[in-house]
């Protein structure tokens, strides 16, 4: 579904990215961990080109989405992003947050749309805020309502960066929850977390990174119990 | 008492013999008209620039575009809106009868340059994350600036438009040297012909109140948008 060659990105003259060659495919939940400054974030908004790398190539099911004659904005209507920072549209409500996209791209009437959000809002059970703003929110609904607003676009695979990284400790567990659910309905995920237990519950193989390399991948039962990388070891004395 | 009378007759003279209070309101008229307008053309241009400047940080192309508002914004801050005007009457506009739309075409320009900046602040305070939600949902750079940035972006600087309205209302006092009958204008007709400033301090008092009261709304309106952040 996703393939990358190579991938570099550099700012200026620091190279985060050192070469990466991936293969993501349908289904799979794939999780990156590392530590910070790994290029982990870096390479997860290369896919969808939020930031554009600087050598290589990356597929998306057949079209090369670094080609510059590729429409990056239809690409992008089938990736779905979550943010650390949730990023909600705080001058619109709920319900008109979820519904922007997939209006104004013309894939949904009005009518469809606010149909559809109203049901992925009673989803996460949060129906009676569909008319109320961000800003009244907690951080853990506003999260739940960034990755509803993702899925709203139908996506075909959907990105997290940190998701959980920003949110009160008593917040995390919603928003994991939700993510698993996805994970079981079989949506293609692309997650970067330190939340290590999901990456061990949920993910179908755990990539980690280093020094802008991807330096040990595996399942992730084999992954935690027979670290190969003494990096690896060592990262996950510190974590576990 | 007698003194009393004296700033009585002083008011009487300047305002109410031979009808001069129309002369005051004419001038008051056009000054409105001037200050809203101006404000308007000022705004329009100003958020043209500023969206131009936005979006020729991520493209190369548009560097002429971008050298082009570089130049405008210069020259305008740069030179005296005085002027300005009298460039504008004397030599570019001089085809125009109409002394008011000249002015209203110079404060406009004159507007737009320092709009333009503000709106710009505005849009840089928005949060760089707003812009990647809104292009990771598959919106376009032009959709994401016109339904999730400049909204936010006008709000944070709504009270400092409100302070270029305040600005330009007192600007325009300068219109009379292209022969526009402002405010400021008729406060000095009346004074040539009755050889008495009362009518200037009335010009004064106006224009004192005026902008008083704009900037009780202007605090009024900050103050509920301050609210519904709050919630």
């Amino acid at each position: 579904m996703i393939v990358t060659k190579n991938l570099q990105k550099s700012f200026g003259t620091n190279l985060v990215l050192k070469g990466i060659d991936q293969t993501i495919e349908k289904g799979e939940k794939v999780v990156i961990i590392g530590p910070s400054g790994s290029g982990k974030s870096t390479f997860l908004r290369c896919l969808n080109l939020l930031e554009t790398p600087t050598g290589g190539e990356i597929w998306f099911e057949d079209t090369k989405i670094t080609d510059p004659a590729c429409d990056i904005n239809k690409i992008r209507q089938k990736m779905g992003m979550v943010f650390q920072q949730f990023n909600l549209f705080p001058h619109l409500t709920v319900l008109e947050n979820i519904t922007l996209a997939p209006v104004q791209l013309k894939l949904q009437t009005p009518e469809e749309a606010k149909e559809n959000a109203r049901k992925l809002l009673a989803r996460i059970g949060l129906s009676e805020k569909a008319d109320t703003y961000p800003a009244m929110l907690s951080g853990g609904q506003k999260q739940r309502i960034a990755i509803v607003r993702s899925l709203a676009m139908n996506p075909d695979v959907m990105l997290f960066d940190e998701p959980t990284s920003a949110l009160d400790p008593e917040m995390v567990g919603e928003v994991l929850e939700l993510m698993k659910d996805l994970a079981n309905e079989g949506m293609t995920m692309v997650v970067v977390t330190h939340e290590m237990g999901f990456a061990r519950e949920v993910g179908t193989r755990v990539l980690f990174m280093d020094e802008g390399k991807i330096i040990e991948e595996n399942e992730p039962a084999e992954f935690f119990a027979n670290p190969k990388h003494p990096r690896l070891q060592e990262f996950l004395a510190k974590v576990l | 008492m007698e003194f009393f009378e004296k700033i009585i007759g002083h008011f009487y003279t300047a305002l109410i013999a031979q009808d001069r209070y129309l002369l005051i309101l004419e001038g008051l008229k056009n000054t409105l008209i001037m200050t809203v307008c101006a404000v308007v053309i000022g705004i329009a241009i100003g958020v043209l620039i500023a969206v131009i400047k936005y979006f020729a940080e991520g493209n190369r192309k548009l560097w002429i575009l971008d050298k082009i508002c570089l130049i405008y914004t210069s020259v305008i801050r740069g030179t005296p809106v005085m002027v300005q005007l009298l460039i504008l009457a004397t030599v570019v506009l001089v085809g125009v009868r109409e002394m008011i739309i000249v002015a209203i075409i110079g404060f406009g320009i004159n507007s737009g340059a320092y709009v333009s900046e503000v709106i710009r602040s505005g849009i840089n305070a928005v949060d760089k994350g707003q812009e990647e939600a809104g292009r990771s949902l598959g919106l376009n750079r032009v959709e994401t600036m016109r339904l999730i940035i400049m909204p936010q972006a006008i709000k944070n600087i709504l009270p400092a438009l409100g302070n270029e309205f305040i600005v330009l209302l007192k600007e325009t006092s300068i219109a009379g040297y292209i022969a526009v009958h402002d405010l400021t204008k008729s406060g000095e007709i009346i004074k040539n012909n009755t050889y008495d400033g009362t009518s200037l301090f009335i010009v004064a008092g106006i224009y004192l109140v005026l902008v008083v009261v704009i900037a009780k709304i202007l605090r009024n309106f900050e103050r509920r948008l301050r609210k519904s952040d709050r919630n």
